[in-house]
């Protein structure tokens, strides 16, 4: 539980300054949570048959909103927030004067960006989902809103490499701290990923939806959206393993099972979470069955390194539930920390991650995609994968991360509640995305407003698990309303005190890290030849062959 | 770099099973022919009711109970709507876009691709069973994305 003494101020983990970076982009993080699970219930009540819409409101314009401000905005603010936090924490308790500026910028251009797509879609200029497949069309405002979140993430970024560089050169033949590592290099696959959206919207979306082109490659402008669609996935899980990696053994009272291999994992993760997009569009024409194979390939190679992360997760739970006494096969399991929402939510979030893991080597097996692909089942999927065990690793990290940067107490109370939450959360998630499931095995599709397509009995057959999914979304948005009130207590009005900010050790301190593992410009190099293997000739391919383009469309 | 003799194995196992599950995909893909849809053909979007076979969309017996059923996806339709084959038959459809892009699937069956403009996309279908297949749009494709529907009915043998 928590570290119940007491110190001054000056005795932080992360200075104020760094504090205030970081809870700025928890604020707009959460924020953004807030009006995205609202809409989420209301999709879900909608689509359930329970309610419908007032004042004529397109139930996609509800479904964009939910999705860009959850998958885009509180994603990557929250991310960055939580790693300038850590990177400070690790490397001395406060960053580089030019790291923090870096970190501002990139906020302040995240935020117009953020509020330029909130208000191009609350004017329903731009319910094209947060996919926003071409030939429709957006107001060019939420195109270019979309496009400064992505350059204010990559200066951000930049503030994470300043940071990095800085500590390395003040400590030279030193391994760098983990937490600053693993930090890079998910702000490097981010960089690396985010080129294809950046190339699709500033040459292909931007010129296209002002006019000055008349046509667009749709076939192109969706290659290059899943060239960053799946490790932007990543995206969201890496800083979820960086808190399972570094922060739980320190919370349950162990110690990290090995830096050298969280560390390989983290470069695996780099090298195949790119290469990899076409495992989204098995089931497009223009696409050679061949090349898709190869993706598919690559696809399950990155089930590698989660599988490295399990051992090491259930090694140290295992180590020091032993420690603790625990006896026999099992008996380890029982002692870990269950009353402690530091661990309990982040821990529930690890276990979803069996089966929604299974769900995407599923997704990804090649023909066998044709079963789900586009079906309400991708959408349960998903929110097992970044809307439960990413999620509830997020909210577990801002129950300790909120205090310890505003230099309050988290009280034993918000300790129940935050179990509570996590309760609420894990059934309604389980209700929605288990009858999300399996309506997508009866073929219902996905992002659909309610319809029983002119009473045919196979959509009539539907209607009861829709109600579940309903229901569901009506418990999920009971656990956000009691997040949100509880992380606003946390910032504004818990008790003055202190709260850890745990960052765990190496267990295995005989072992040297491999210098290898921070040698960026070669990871960086076996990244491109692997995106060049899979990608170059297919896009050569995708613009040499091209059909005539499309103009663009409005059909909403 | 150490690896714990217990996580060699678990990786061994786990690699091993991912290795297990790339020969069967592939020799799904290749020796038994079951490739997820991966048309080539193109068309000019703007002129699908021009371009043949569009020009006449429809179905067309091309075998003993074999058929083509040439179709466009518009919003928020099929054409043609409604159509009615004898049961045992095997469809060949082939699909196309005439603005953005749409889905074509029939639940119960593996019938499920993209229709994008510009590209044709082809997949074929055995139905056995007689019925009212539903055909709809799974990607949102506009405000009427949920009505975008039609009936592909499967008519019993005794009628025919």
């Amino acid at each position: 539980m928590t570290t119940e003494k007491t110190l001054s101020l000056r005795d932080r983990q992360v200075d104020q300054a760094t504090s205030r970076l970081s809870l700025a982009y928890l604020f707009v993080a959460f924020s953004a949570f807030g009006i995205a699970a609202l809409a989420g219930m209301l999709q879900a009540m909608v689509r359930g048959g329970l309610i419908t819409l007032p004042g004529g409101i397109n139930y996609y314009q509800i479904l964009t909103a939910h999705g860009v401000l959850l998958g885009l905005v509180f994603t990557t603010f929250f991310i960055i927030g939580f790693l300038f936090s850590g990177m400070a924490r690790t490397t001395g308790g406060s960053l580089p004067v030019a790291a923090r500026s870096l970190g501002w910028s990139g906020w302040s251009l995240m935020v117009a960006g953020t509020l330029m797509g909130t208000v191009t879609i609350l004017q329903n200029d731009a319910s094209v989902l947060y996919t926003f497949y071409a030939p429709m069309k957006a107001s060019p405002l939420f195109y270019i809103g979309m496009a400064l979140v992505v350059v204010g993430s990559w200066v951000a970024g930049w503030g994470i490499f300043a940071a990095y560089r800085r500590w390395r050169r003040d400590h030279q033949g030193s391994t760098s701290p983990l937490f600053a590592f693993m930090a890079v290099a998910t702000m490097l696959l981010w960089q690396i990923a985010t080129l294809g959206v950046a190339i699709e919207v500033l040459f292909q979306l931007i010129p296209w939806s002002l006019g000055w082109v008349p046509e667009v490659n749709v076939l192109l402008s969706r290659t290059l959206f899943w060239y960053f669609g799946h490790p932007l996935v990543y995206f969201w899980l890496m800083p979820a393993y960086i808190s399972w990696y570094i922060n739980i053994p320190k919370i349950i009272g162990g110690r990290i099972f090995s830096d050298s291999l969280a560390r390989l994992s983290f470069v695996l993760l780099i090298l195949f979470s790119i290469p990899v997009g076409f495992h989204h569009q098995l089931m497009e024409p223009g696409i050679s069955a061949g090349w898709k194979l190869v993706h598919v390939i690559l696809t399950l190679t990155v089930v590698i390194p989660s599988l490295m992360t399990a051992f090491s997760l259930f090694a140290v739970f295992e180590t020091t539930g032993r420690a603790k006494g625990g006896r026999g096969l099992f008996g380890w399991f029982g002692k870990l920390p269950w009353k402690d929402v530091r661990f309990f939510a982040p821990m529930v979030g690890m276990l979803m991650f069996i089966p929604a893991g299974t769900g995407g080597i599923i997704n990804a097996s090649n023909q066998l995609n044709a079963v789900v692909h586009n079906t309400i089942w991708v959408t349960g999927h998903f929110h097992l994968t970044v809307g439960t065990s990413v999620a509830l690793t997020f909210f577990g990290i801002a129950y300790w991360l909120i205090p310890a940067l505003t230099g309050r107490r988290l009280t034993s109370t918000v300790n129940r509640l935050g179990i509570l939450q996590t309760v609420f959360w894990t059934v309604g998630m389980l209700l929605m995305s288990g009858a999300m499931h399996y309506l997508g095995l009866q073929g219902a599709p996905r992002r659909t407003d309610y319809t029983t397509y002119f009473d045919h009995s196979t959509a009539l057959g539907w209607m009861p698990y829709q109600q579940l999914m309903g229901i569901g979304g009506l418990f999920l948005f009971l656990a956000s309303v009691l997040l949100i009130g509880i992380l606003i207590y946390l910032g504004f009005f818990a008790p003055k005190g202190f709260t850890e900010y745990p960052i765990g050790e190496n267990g295995d301190t005989a072992e040297v890290t491999p210098r290898i593992l921070e040698r960026w410009p070669l990871w960086i190099g076996l990244s491109a030849f692997l995106i060049a293997v899979a990608y170059g000739y297919p896009i050569y391919e995708l613009i040499q062959h091209a059909p005539p383009g499309s103009p663009p469309i409005r059909t909403w | 770099m150490h690896l714990h003799r217990y996580e060699k194995m678990w990786l061994m196992f786990g690699g091993g099973a991912l290795l297990l599950f790339v020969i069967i995909l592939t020799v799904n893909a290749y020796a038994m022919g079951n490739m997820p849809p991966s048309h080539m053909q193109m068309i000019e979007p703007s002129k699908v009711d021009e371009t043949p076979p569009f020009d006449k969309p429809g179905l067309r017996q091309i075998g003993e109970n074999e058929y083509e059923l040439v179709m466009t996806s518009f919003v928020f339709g099929y054409a043609p709507a409604n159509v009615e084959i004898p049961a045992g038959a095997t469809v060949h459809f082939i699909v196309t876009s005439k603005d953005v892009v749409h889905g074509f699937q029939i639940p119960g069956t593996n019938v499920n691709t993209m229709v994008l403009p510009g590209h044709i996309s082809r997949v074929t279908q055995t139905f056995a069973e007689p019925g009212e297949y539903l055909i709809l749009c799974n990607e949102y494709c506009g405000a009427g994305h949920h009505v975008m529907a039609t009936k592909l009915i499967v008519a019993d043998e005794g009628k025919e």
